[in-house]
This record gives C-alpha cells, structure tokens and sequence, in this order.
C-alpha cells in the first residue's frame, strides 16, 4: 500500500511549491528493516520514541517503587527484593548504595529520556509535519539518526545498572564532587563513566532533533499556513526546540569540563577535597558551583522543555472537545515567547542558598516570579476555553483538564520557592520534590497520556478502550494528589530530600505513617500504568477500528489525511489552508477544517 | 539528494542551510557557556597569567587565509571550472589541518615553557584553553571531513552534479568557524 502513496506523491511533488523533497526513487518496497526499524518516516520514528520512553517510564517509574518501599517500609525486609537486585538487596532490605543509586537514576531516566525524548520527541515527529501540512521532517535522515543516538544512550544508560559498582548514584544533577571523583562512591566509578557518555549521546539526540523541528516549523508549511494560523501544539513544540537546541550546548560544555576533571586532571570544578582513603587531592583552584551554573542554564529550560508540549497538546485538545475556539491565541503565544525567554533568566533560583550573593539573588527572584504572569495568562485562557463549552469528556480531554488542575497546584507553590528567602528553609526539602513532581512530572506526565489518548486513533487507525482510559485517569489523578500533596506538610516540617532512613530521626518519626501511605498510592498508581500499558498494546492490534478519518471533528490537517496515511502522508496534494486551526462552532457550524476557504458569507478570522 | 536546488523559488532560504544557520546558534552556545565559566572562573582565586605560543598568531593567519580560498572554490565552482575547484579544496582542507597542526604545536609550546594544561599541575586558565581550542579543532575537522566527502564525491560519482548547496553549506560552517576561532583568539589574548 504504501508503495502507491509513495508513487502519487511523486507525481504531485511536481507541482508542490516546496521543491526541494527529493526521495530516491528507488526505495519504494520497504523492507522490515526499513520500515519499522531504520525507519525515515516521521510517524514511524515518533512512535519508536513513544515506545522507547514507555520503556523507560516503566523501568524509571519501579525504580520509584523500590526507593518508596525503603521509605513507607524502612524496618521490614522483603526477599523477594533480594531475587531482583541481588547484593543490592541483601536480606531483603535495599542498601543505601542502592537507594541513591535508584533515585538518581529514576530521575535521570523521567526527566531525559521519558519527558524529554518520550513526550517531545514523540509529539513533535508526530505532530509537526502532520499538522503543518508537510511530507516530512526538514531532514528525515537526521531525524533516524536523533532516535537511534536517544536508543543508543539508552542502551548505555540500562548496561550503567549491571556494572559492579552500579549505577551512578550521586543525584540526577549530577554535582562535582562526587561526579568528578570516582573514589568519592561506588556509584562515582564506572556508573558515571557511563551516566556522562550516555548523556552526551542524548544531548546529540536532542540537537539533532531539535534541529529539525525548527526548520520543519519554519520552512515547510504549507500554502497558506502562516504562523499565526498554526496550531498551538505546532508553537508549543517550536519553543521547546528553540529552547532545547540553546541551552543543551551549555550543559554539554559542562558535561566536557566534567570529563576533563573525571580523566585528564584537570581542576575546573575541584579544589581543596580530601577523600577517605585516597587521601588529599592535588587539585586546587576549582569551583563546584560553576557546575551548577552550567547545569541549570540547561536545567531551568528543561523545565520548559518538559512542560511546553504538554501545554500546546493540551490547548488543541481543549479547544477541540470543548468545541469552541481557543480562547486567547495570540496572548497563548505570546505567553509561551515569554516562558520561553525567561526560561534563560532564572537558572539561579536553584542556587539561592549555595553562597549566591542576596542582591543578585533577589533579581533571580523577580525574574523567576515574572513567570508567574505568562503561566498565569496561559491558565485563564484554557480555563476560559472550557467556560459554557460544550465539552466531550473523552479521556483526552480529562487528562487535558487534569494537566490544568495540578500545573495550577503545582505552579503556586513554585511563587513560594522562587522566593530567596523562603527558599533557605524550604530549599532540598520534600516540598520541593512535591512542587515539581506536580507541576513538571505529573503535569506532563498527563499532557503526554492527553496526547496518547486523542492522537492514538490517527497513529493505529484503532481507538484506545474508553473505560480503561477513564479508570486510567482517575485514579492517577487521585494518586497524583495523594503521593504528593502530603508531601508539602513533610516539607514545611524541614524534612530533608535524598534521606534514606528518616525514621531514626526525632524530627521526622512523626511522618512514618504518612510515608507509608505515600508509597501505598504510589504502588497502586504504578500498577494503574501498567493497565494503561496493557489497554495501549492491545488496542494497537486489536482496539475499535477507526471508520472516519476525523473521529473528533478536529479542525487540523492532520485529520484531512488518509485513516492510515503512508509515508508522504497526503496521498495527493497537500491541502492548502484557509483559516486558524481554532473554527470550533463558528457561525453555528460545528466545525470547520482548516482546508475550508472562507465562505462570502462568513466574518474572516 | 541529486535534485535538491541551492536557492528556492520563491526566495525562502533552503531547509539545509537553515538547519546549519539554527546548529552554528547551538555551537556558539556551546562556547558562550565555556566562555562565560571562563570569565567566572577568572575573577577566582588561583588563576595563572601567562602569555598566549606566539604560534595561535600564524594559526589564525592560516585559517583566515583557509576561508579566502574556500570562498574563492565556491566561486570556482558556480563557474564550473571544475579543475580550479578541486584544487581550491584540496588547498583549504591543507590549511585546515595545517591550522590544526599549529595549534598542537602552540600546546606543545605551552609544555615546554612548563605551563601544562592538563593533568594534576594544571591550573584552570589553561585547561579552559586546552579545552576550548581542542573543542573548536574538533569542529575544524567537521569541515575537514566535510570537504573531503565532498572532494571525493567530485571524483567518484559518474553523475554530473550542478547543485552547489553542499560546497555552499560547507563554506558558510568554514566561514563560521573562521570567526569563531577569531573570537577566541580576542577572547584570550584581550578580553581575558
């Protein structure tokens, strides 16, 4: 089949205004290898990235089951942990070794590979060229080459776990010095030789990625799609490649130094150190903290960079199962131009209290509040949207809603930790593993099921089961709420991040019981995931069949191709657009396709 | 890749050339964050002063004059003079490892004058110059290669080919690494 679309996509290319795709005309049998494998397709590469992440959301997210099993349970043994983890687990217990190790991993593993290369690599393949009308990425070799560097750091980061020192264990920010020293743990050795290479090859991932979906955005949509009439999800996925192909560079030139550090001698980051058992070190001069600058000029955007995909696939699905126009479009955008500008100006708040002088201190204060406002702009317009919609509560749309109820929660309790001053007492506590969890976590985590759940249909031709989907969600939104907003009381106590055993201390004895009520939900919340995976894999083979191309009145192009569009994705022309993508009840008409020219008797957008 | 056409109909820039316009901002990212740690690291204490091989002079001749030659080769070969081109690569990529070869040299200076950059006597003024020119050598080589893919594509391939994208998005990356390592001869020997 697909070998006829790729012929009629010859034949229209001709007359194409973009005359540059140039397919070698000689590969139009396609091969396993060729098409599920080294495929150059965007729509099969986005669900090699979709399933990839789940992977790791899976292995990332267990890790998170096993360290709150030492949290809820830190006096009672369980030998069936010992099967698994070996020396690890010894009588059934995780040691500390283990338990650093496993956080840090869990968080490396969430915040790259599965919202980071799960959600926008997936989403930004996916919808890019879909919904801005083009054959394909800018460069769809690159485009292979991004997930296979992203599947190749993964088979670096997963071989890090079975070496005998173990994974690298010293945190996912990985600070000097216990990422520069390997004497300084286990962990520290060949676990974060490893860590930092398969870092590195997730760095060359993203800009390869990132790369293309900016060129793609700008240079291949189609006739008549300006910028101001693409979808919201198409500016979401914009900036959050702008944002990653600016400031991945800077945490790789700290990765470098690290390396240098790590192997060459040198003292960027180490000075004056002292290791138990390998005595004082030579190096002298360095600074940590440097690192630290270098890591958040990434990290801070990474935030955005997890976060805005999320937001743009939640405005579409909104507007669309609200059926009325996206409330703000211009003011969206603009709000997103400024998270994604300040994004660059408040790294520092993580570094409030590492000696950072208070005056310039307080400038990352305000800047890091001025978020507040663009974040603010974006929750009244989605909450304006659904305002006397006629709303369609598909599962889409209730993680959409969901997505909007915990980046309100999660996002005011960020106004308290942008605060220098609050943040001396509250800075490394559980609050703010509570804060992020919400507003960057599971927020994105429910803006990606958003996405799974209204996009599945258009990438199997089949729907996902509707009533797992809704057991699915809340139950996760229940357990979102459960695990982490006890969390804030932990925090507000005092109660430090990254303990192992908080039961020997006098101060946080008084948390036992709500510890194990926190990895109580989490367990059942993970085995929700799994349902989810198993409603994902079956539905793909077996799920309702798709018998209309546009099952959700959706206005966007992605829509107007074929129930399974081959690669090409139009089998003829593309269409041209005539509108924005937001005409939801215009005139009292349901919808209006974007490939709909505006009638004589219609006000023009 | 045989039909892609350097400029566009409608006068839009080419996908590939904005790939490389969008990539050059990622590297000059990537040196801003060196060079700002280096700034940051600057005003600490324990920070060597030393004088810059007066080699990077000779280095920085070379591959100016690296970038007159491949920008003459482009010309050459919108002329068609197919000969003169050949030649006119050869010459840059020469004087691109040539430029490469001076670097090292000027390291191998720096040892000798006892200043290493690396390992356990090295101060960080001169790591950030070990790494930092090391990382930019790397991306002089890039278009090295890059040359050289396409020196041998000019010999082997049986087809004619007139696109002049490839030897247009080379030399606009060898351009930009011309400038970037002028920014960084500034940088060390004023701004520092």
């Amino acid at each position: 089949m697909s070998s006829e679309v790729a012929l009629d996509f010859h034949s229209g290319v001709s007359s194409l205004h973009d005359t540059h795709h140039s397919h070698d005309e000689h590969h139009h049998h396609e091969t396993f290898i060729s098409k599920y494998v080294f495929s150059m397709d965007h729509k099969m590469i986005a669900k090699q990235f979709l399933i990839t992440g789940m992977f790791w959301a899976v292995l990332g997210g267990f890790m998170s089951v096993l360290f709150r099993l030492q949290l809820g349970y830190p006096d009672s043994t369980f030998p069936w942990l010992e099967d698994i983890l070996g020396k690890w687990a010894k009588g059934g217990h995780i040691t500390p070794e283990a338990y650093y190790a496993l956080v840090t991993t869990h968080g490396t593993v969430l915040v790259f590979f599965v919202l980071t290369a799960g959600l926008s690599g997936t989403f930004a393949n996916f919808l890019i060229p879909l919904q801005v009308g083009a054959r394909d990425m800018a460069s769809p070799f690159m485009n292979m080459l991004s997930f296979w560097f992203f599947f190749t750091a993964g088979i670096v980061m997963l071989s890090s776990i079975f070496v005998e020192t173990g994974p690298f264990s010293g945190g996912w920010t990985a600070y000097p010095p216990l990422s520069a020293l390997g004497d300084a743990s286990p962990g520290s050795k060949t676990g974060m030789d490893l860590w930092i290479v398969s870092m590195a090859l997730f760095v060359v991932s993203s800009l390869l990625g990132g790369l293309n979906y900016i060129a793609t955005v700008l240079n291949m949509r189609t006739k008549g799609m300006s910028m101001t009439r693409l979808p919201l999800t198409i500016w979401a996925l914009f900036f959050t490649a702008v944002l990653g192909v600016l400031s991945f560079p800077v945490l790789f030139s700290g990765f470098i130094l690290l390396i240098f550090d790590r192997n060459f001698g040198t003292s960027f980051y180490l000075s004056d150190i002292f290791v138990n058992g390998a005595g004082a070190l030579p190096n002298e001069g360095g600074s940590a903290i440097l690192y630290q600058h270098l890591f958040w000029f990434l990290g801070h955007p990474e935030v955005y960079i997890i976060l805005l995909p999320a937001m743009g696939m939640v405005s579409e699905i909104l507007s669309t199962n609200a059926r009325k126009p996206i409330f703000g479009y211009m003011a969206m955008i603009g709000s997103m131009f400024a998270i994604a500008i300040l994004a660059f100006l408040v790294w520092a708040h993580h570094m409030f209290v590492t000696g950072l002088n208070p005056f310039l201190g307080s400038i990352f204060v305000l800047l890091t509040l001025l978020i507040a406002v663009p974040s603010a702009i974006k929750v009244f317009n989605w909450l304006t949207t659904l305002w006397r919609g006629n709303i369609r509560f598909t599962p889409a749309m209730l993680f959409a809603i969901g997505f909007v109820s915990l980046f309100i929660s999660g996002g005011l309790t960020g106004i308290w930790l942008g605060n220098s001053a609050l943040d001396i007492h509250l800075h490394d506590t559980y609050f703010v593993i509570a804060h992020f969890h919400i507003v960057m976590g599971v927020a994105s985590m429910f803006g990606m099921f958003a996405g799974i759940y209204h996009w599945f249909p258009k990438m199997y031709g089949r729907f996902l089961n509707n009533t797992l989907g809704y057991v699915h969600f809340w139950i996760t939104i229940a357990g979102a709420y459960l695990i982490f907003w006890p969390m804030h009381y932990e925090g507000l106590a005092g109660m430090p991040r990254r303990y192992y055993d908080y039961s020997i201390w006098e101060s946080f004895k008084q948390f036992s019981d709500l510890n194990r009520f926190i990895s109580t939900v989490a367990m059942i919340v993970f085995a929700t995931q799994i349902l989810f995976l198993a409603n994902f894999f079956y539905s793909i083979f077996k799920g309702r069949k798709l018998r209309t191309a546009n099952p959700w009145g959706s206005n966007t192009l992605e829509w107007t191709t074929p129930i399974k569009p081959g690669h090409g994705n139009w089998p003829g022309e593309i269409p041209e657009v005539y509108r924005w993508a937001y005409d939801y009840g215009k005139d009292g008409t349901d919808f209006i396709s974007q490939t709909t020219p505006v009638g004589a008797d219609e006000s023009v957008h | 890749m045989v039909l892609v056409k350097s400029s566009q109909a409608d006068g839009r820039i080419h996908p590939q050339k904005f790939v490389l316009w969008v990539a050059m901002g990622s590297i000059v990212m990537m040196f801003a964050g060196l060079t700002s740690a280096y700034i940051v690291k600057k005003s600490q204490a324990n920070w060597l002063e030393y004088s810059l091989p007066l080699v990077f002079w000779y280095s920085t001749i070379a591959i100016i004059t690296s970038s007159i030659t491949i920008n003459m080769a482009l010309k050459a070969f919108k002329a068609r003079e197919m000969r003169q081109y050949r030649t006119l690569i050869t010459v840059t990529s020469l004087l691109g490892l040539l430029f490469m070869g001076l670097q090292i040299s000027g390291f191998a200076n720096l040892e000798a004058r006892n200043i290493p950059l690396f390992g356990s006597k090295s101060n960080s003024a001169t790591s950030f110059l070990g790494v930092i020119t090391i990382l930019h050598m790397l991306h002089v080589l890039g278009g090295v290669i890059a040359l050289l893919v396409i020196f041998i594509r000019a010999y082997v391939s049986k087809i004619k080919n007139y696109s002049s994208l490839p030897i247009e998005i080379i030399s606009t990356y060898w351009h930009f690494v011309d400038f970037l390592w002028i920014y960084l001869f500034i940088f060390f020997n004023w701004l520092r």
